[in-house]
C-alpha cells in the first residue's frame, strides 16, 4: 500500500507524526512548542501537496504565526523549571491516554463510516482562494457568518475578562483601603 | 515541469539569493553611510574606494570571530536562531515580481521566482513566523536582557501584524487579487494604489518599520535599555545572520512596499519600449529604485526619531493602527461596492 | 509567601500585586545606559521595577585620603576627575576654596575669565547630558551634533590651558596665562556659531512627539522629597525649586551679570531637559555679558607665596627662585581653620569643605558631590517604572561615576 503513496507524501507523514509524538514526549515545555510549530509546517505542506495553497498559508498565519508565538511568549514569561513543576501523579497520565484512545478511536470510525466522500473532489481547485470564498459566502454563509460571530462573541468575552480583572484588582484595593 | 523551466527557476533562485545578499551586505555600509550623512560625519572610507569594501571586511571579521555559545544556553536551539531569521528573511523574495520577464536564449524568463496566487498571504505567513528567529535566540540565549528582547519582539511583532493584514486586505478588496504580479500589472502607469490607499500605505509603512525591528520601534535590541535585546550573548557570523536578516527584512519589505503601492516595476511610458530586453531591464531598474528610496526612509527614520516605550508601542499597535485599519478596510469594501453597483 | 523583603534597603514587596515571577535584574557595573560603572540591582515584574538596590564604588579612588597628602595646588588634578564632563568648574571651585582660606583677593579681571570657563564648562556639561538622554530614547543623531559643539569648547579649553578633558585649569590666584587673541577669536565663532547649531538640536528633540512621550512623566522627584534629599542644581530646579548657587552665594562676580534661573514644574525627565536647555542659552548670554563687560588688568592676583612666578623671572631674581621652589615642592604655608566653598557646578552644588591646620596639605578635604545625592534618590525615583524610564531617569540625572564615586 506504501509503494502507491508519492514519496514527499511520505516523508512529510513520517516527520509530522515524529514531531507530534515528541510534541507529547518532550519534558521541557519550550521544545514542546517548537515541535508543534514544525507539526503546523508539515501539515502545511500537506495542504500544498494537495494543492490547497490558501489553507496552507492561513494554517502558517494563525496557528504558527499567531497562536503559537502566543504560547512560546508565556512559556518564556513563565520560565519553566522542573523545580517549579508541580509533581502529578500517574492517573492523569492514564486517564490522558485512555480519553486520547478514545478520541482516536471515534475518529477512526467516523472516517470509516464516511468512506469514500472525503476522497471526493466536489469543486474544481476547491483550496484555492476564488473557490473557496465562492463556496464560502453561498453554500456555506450561514455557517461562516455564525462562526464570525463567535468570534465576535469571543473576541468581546476576552476583552471583559482582561477588564473584568482590573476592576476587581481595584475593588479588592478598595476594600482594603476602607477596612 | 519540464527541466529547462526547472533550471531557469534554479537559475532564477540563486541570482534572486545573490543579490539579496549582496543588497544586503551593502545595506549596512549604506546604512553606515547614511547614518553618517545625517550626523555630520564621514562613514567609512578606508576600505577600497570610498570604503566600498567595508561591508566585506566586516563579513570577513565576523566570519574569523571566535564563536561564543554560552554554557547555560540551550545549544541547538542557540544555533537555530539565526538560522531562522536568516531563512525566513530569505524566503521572502519567492512571491516578488522583479519585472515582467526578459528574452535569455530564447525563453521567456519571468522575473519571478514563483507566481502562486496567494502571493500577499504568502508574505503574511512568512512575516509571522519571521519572530521566531528572535524569540528563540533570545530564549535559549539564556540572559534576561536578551529574553525582554525576546519576550518584547514577539509581542510586537503579533499586534503589528494585525494591522498590517488589515492594511493589505484593503489593497486586495480593491484589486480583487492576492497575487502580488496581477496586483502590480493592475498598477500601469502611475496608477498606483497608493492614490488610493494613503492612509493604508502609512499604516503599512509602520508595520513594515515595526516587523523590521527597525527604529523607532527597535525595542528588540535597544541597545541602550536591553544592551542589544535578543542577540546580547551572539558573536561571529551567528549575530552577522541577525543583523543580515535586519537588512534583508528591510529589502523585502521595501520591494512588498513598492509592489503593492507604489507600482512595482511599473513606470510612466512603459508601453513606449518595444524591445522586451530593455523592457525587461528598465523593469528591474524601476523596482530598485524604488526599492531603494524605501530602504533610504527606512534608515531615514531610523536616524532622526527616538523609538518608544514599549507600552507606547502597545498602545500604538492596538488603539491607532487597528481602528484606523479597520476603518480603511471598511471604507475600502463600501467605496469598491458602490462602484461596482451603485446604490 | 506574602511578602518579599528586599535585602540592604529593607523595602517589602507583596507578591499579591504582582503578576508574574520576580526577577533580579543586574542593571550595570558594564551596561551601556549606566555611562560609568555603577551597578542597580533590580527586583523586576516583567519590565516594571519593584525595588531598586543601587551600589557605588567601582572607581572609587580614594580622593578625600589622597587630597590629606598632597599639597594644595597639587589638588587642583584630582578635582579634575571628579565631574570629568565639567572639569573647568570643579578645578575653580578649588582654587576659590583655598583663595577663601588663605584670604586671596583676585582681581575682577580673574572674576570674569573665571566665569567664562566655567559658563563654558557647564555648555559642555549640559551638552554631554541632553545628548545622550536623546541618545537613551534612541535618537543618536542630536547627539552627534551636539558633541561637535563640544568639540569647539574642548578646543577653547585647549586655547586657555593647552589640555582638554582634564583641564586643571587656571591656578590659586588667577590663570597662569591671559586669554590669547586665538582664544578670542575661537569664542566669537563658537558664540556665533552655537546658538544656531543648538537652536537645531533643541528643534530635533523637545518638541518631538515621539521623545515628549518618552520623556515626560519619567523618574518624577516632587520639589520636599528633593529638597529632603539636597538636591541642588539643575535637578532639584526642575524640580521647582529655584535654587542656584550662583544667585543665593555668589561667587566670582556672579552678581555682576543678567541671567534668569529656569525652573520645571514636575521634576520628570523632561523638566531636566528643558531646565539644561535653557540654563545653556543663560551661559551664553553670560558669556557674552563677561566678554563685553571685561576689565581690563591683572589676570591674576599678587600672591607671590602662590602664584608660580613667570620662568624668566625665576632665573633672574632671588625672590622668585625661592616662591617657585617652594610652591613646586608644596611648602606654602597657610592658615589654620575651616571653610566651605560651593560653586554651581555642572549637575549641582559642588562644595569643598576645607579644613586646615596650617601644614603644608589639607588636614580634611571633603568633596560635597551632587551625583553622589543624586544617586541615592535614583531607587526611589524609578521604583514602579519601567526599564526604559529608569535609562531616562539616570542619564537625565546626569549621574558621572567619577563624581560618584570620588
Amino acid at each position: 500500500m506504501l509503494q502507491n503513496l508519492p514519496i514527499p507524501f511520505l516523508v512529510l507523514s513520517f516527520l509530522t507524526i515524529l514531531s507530534a509524538l515528541y510534541v507529547v514526549t518532550s519534558k521541557n515545555p519550550v521544545h514542546s512548542v517548537l515541535a508543534l510549530i514544525f507539526t503546523f509546517f508539515t501539515i502545511s505542506a500537506h495542504y500544498v501537496l494537495l494543492n490547497a495553497q490558501f489553507l496552507a498559508v492561513v494554517n502558517l498565519i494563525v496557528y504558527a504565526g499567531a497562536i503559537m508565538v502566543l504560547f512560546l511568549f508565556v512559556l518564556m514569561l513563565l520560565n519553566l523549571s522542573k523545580e517549579s513543576e508541580p509533581v502529578k501523579s500517574n492517573w492523569w497520565g492514564i486517564a490522558a491516554a485512555i480519553s486520547a484512545g478514545s478520541l482516536l478511536l471515534i475518529i477512526t470510525a467516523a472516517f470509516q463510516v464516511s468512506g469514500e466522500a472525503v476522497a471526493k473532489n466536489p469543486v474544481e481547485g476547491i483550496g484555492l482562494v476564488k473557490a473557496l470564498g465562492k463556496v464560502l459566502f453561498t453554500r456555506f454563509v450561514v455557517p461562516f457568518e455564525l462562526t464570525g460571530i463567535l468570534f465576535l462573541a469571543a473576541m468581546v468575552g476576552a476583552v471583559l475578562l482582561g477588564k473584568r480583572e482590573k476592576a476587581v484588582d481595584a475593588l479588592i484595593s478598595k476594600e482594603e483601603s476602607n477596612g | 515541469m519540464d527541466s529547462a523551466l526547472f533550471l531557469e527557476k534554479l537559475i532564477l533562485i540563486v541570482v534572486i539569493l545573490a543579490i539579496t545578499l549582496v543588497m544586503a551586505l551593502y545595506f549596512t555600509f549604506g546604512e553606515r553611510k547614511i547614518a553618517a550623512f545625517f550626523q555630520d560625519r564621514l562613514g567609512p572610507n578606508r576600505v577600497g574606494p570610498f570604503g566600498l569594501l567595508q561591508p566585506f571586511a566586516d563579513g570577513g571579521k565576523l566570519l574569523f570571530k571566535e564563536e561564543i555559545i554560552p554554557k547555560n544556553a540551550e545549544k541547538w536551539l542557540f544555533i537555530l536562531g539565526p538560522g531562522i531569521a536568516m531563512i525566513v528573511a530569505t524566503i521572502t523574495s519567492a512571491v516578488i515580481p522583479w519585472g515582467t520577464s526578459l528574452p535569455i536564449f530564447g525563453r521567456d524568463v519571468q522575473l519571478q521566482v514563483a507566481d502562486v496566487n496567494i502571493g500577499v498571504l504568502y508574505i503574511m505567513g512568512i512575516v509571522s513566523i519571521g519572530v521566531y528567529g528572535i524569540m528563540i535566540g533570545g530564549w535559549a540565549s539564556n540572559n534576561k536582557y536578551s529574553l525582554y528582547g525576546a519576550i518584547r519582539a514577539s509581542a510586537q511583532m503579533i499586534s503589528y501584524e494585525l494591522s498590517m493584514g488589515l492594511a493589505l486586505i484593503a489593497v486586495v478588496m480593491m484589486s480583487g487579487t492576492l497575487s502580488l504580479r496581477e496586483m502590480v500589472e493592475q498598477q500601469v502607469g502611475l496608477n498606483w494604489n497608493v492614490w488610493y490607499q494613503p492612509l493604508g500605505f502609512i499604516l503599512f509603512l509602520t508595520c513594515a518599520l515595526a516587523e523590521c525591528n527597525r527604529a523607532p520601534f527597535d525595542l528588540a535590541e535597544c541597545e541602550t535599555e536591553l544592551i542589544g535585546g535578543y542577540h546580547v550573548e551572539y558573536s561571529s557570523m551567528k549575530l552577522g545572520f541577525y543583523l543580515f536578516s535586519e537588512y534583508i527584512n528591510m529589502f523585502i519589505s521595501s520591494a512588498v512596499m513598492a509592489c503593492v503601492y507604489f507600482g512595482g516595476y511599473n513606470f510612466p511610458g512603459m508601453h513606449l519600449i518595444s524591445d522586451p530586453m530593455i523592457l525587461g531591464i528598465a523593469q528591474v531598474a524601476v523596482m530598485f529604485a524604488k526599492i531603494f528610496f524605501f530602504v533610504f526612509l527606512f534608515m531615514w527614520i531610523r536616524w532622526t526619531l527616538p523609538r518608544f516605550r514599549y507600552d507606547q508601542l502597545m498602545r500604538l499597535g492596538w488603539k491607532a493602527m487597528i481602528p484606523l485599519a479597520l476603518l480603511n478596510m471598511l471604507a475600502t469594501g463600501a467605496v469598491s461596492l458602490f462602484n461596482s453597483q451603485g446604490f | 509567601m506574602n511578602e518579599i523583603t528586599i535585602k540592604n534597603t529593607g523595602q517589602i514587596i507583596s507578591t499579591e500585586t504582582i503578576d508574574g515571577d520576580i526577577a533580579t535584574l543586574n542593571l550595570g557595573p558594564t551596561h551601556p545606559a549606566t555611562h560609568g560603572i555603577f551597578q542597580n540591582i533590580l527586583k523586576v515584574d516583567g519590565e516594571r521595577i519593584l525595588s531598586a538596590e543601587p551600589t557605588i564604588g567601582y572607581i572609587h579612588r580614594a580622593f578625600e585620603k589622597l587630597a590629606e597628602r598632597r599639597p594644595y595646588n597639587q589638588i587642583t588634578p584630582i578635582t579634575d576627575r571628579l565631574n570629568y564632563c565639567s572639569s573647568p568648574i570643579n578645578n575653580i571651585g578649588w582654587h576659590m576654596t583655598v583663595e577663601k582660606l588663605a584670604g586671596i583677593e583676585v582681581p575682577k579681571r580673574v572674576d570674569y575669565m573665571r566665569v567664562i570657563v566655567m559658563e563654558l564648562a557647564r555648555i559642555a556639561d549640559h551638552l554631554v547630558c541632553n545628548s545622550v538622554i536623546g541618545v537613551d530614547t534612541g535618537a543618536l543623531t542630536g547627539f552627534t551634533y551636539m558633541f561637535q559643539e563640544r568639540e569647539k569648547i574642548y578646543e577653547l579649553y585647549e586655547e586657555i590651558c593647552g589640555a582638554r578633558l582634564t583641564t586643571n585649569v587656571g591656578r590659586i590666584g588667577g590663570f597662569e596665562r591671559d586669554f590669547s587673541a586665538s582664544f578670542h577669536a575661537k569664542l566669537n565663532k563658537f558664540l556665533e556659531e552655537f546658538p544656531v547649531n543648538f537652536e537645531e538640536f533643541d528643534r530635533l528633540l523637545t518638541r518631538n512627539r515621539i521623545f515628549m512621550d518618552r520623556v515626560i512623566g519619567a523618574g518624577p522627584i516632587k520639589p520636599e522629597r528633593a529638597l529632603e534629599y539636597s538636591f541642588s542644581g539643575p535637578n532639584l530646579r526642575a524640580a521647582g525649586v529655584d535654587y542656584d548657587v550662583r544667585v543665593m552665594n555668589p561667587y566670582s562676580s556672579y552678581q555682576d551679570f543678567d541671567f534668569d534661573i529656569p525652573v520645571g514644574k514636575d521634576g520628570d525627565t523632561y523638566d531636566r531637559f528643558v531646565v539644561r536647555q535653557e540654563e545653556i542659552r543663560q551661559s551664553v548670554k553670560i558669556i557674552r555679558q563677561a566678554l563685553e563687560k571685561m576689565p581690563s588688568g591683572d589676570f591674576h592676583a599678587n600672591v607671590p607665596e602662590f602664584y608660580l612666578p613667570p620662568k624668566e623671572e625665576v632665573y633672574r631674581s632671588m625672590e622668585s627662585l625661592i616662591y617657585h621652589f617652594k610652591i613646586v615642592m608644596g611648602e606654602t604655608a597657610i592658615p589654620a581653620g575651616e571653610v566651605y566653598h560651593a560653586v554651581e557646578g555642572g549637575n549641582g552644588e559642588l562644595g569643598y569643605y576645607l579644613v586646615s591646620d596650617g601644614g603644608r596639605t589639607p588636614y580634611r578635604l571633603h568633596f560635597r558631590r551632587p551625583c553622589f545625592i543624586y544617586y541615592q534618590a535614583y531607587p526611589e525615583m524609578i521604583v514602579d517604572s519601567v526599564l526604559s524610564d529608569a535609562i531616562l531617569t539616570m542619564s537625565s540625572m546626569n549621574i558621572i561615576a567619577g563624581e560618584l564615586d570620588a
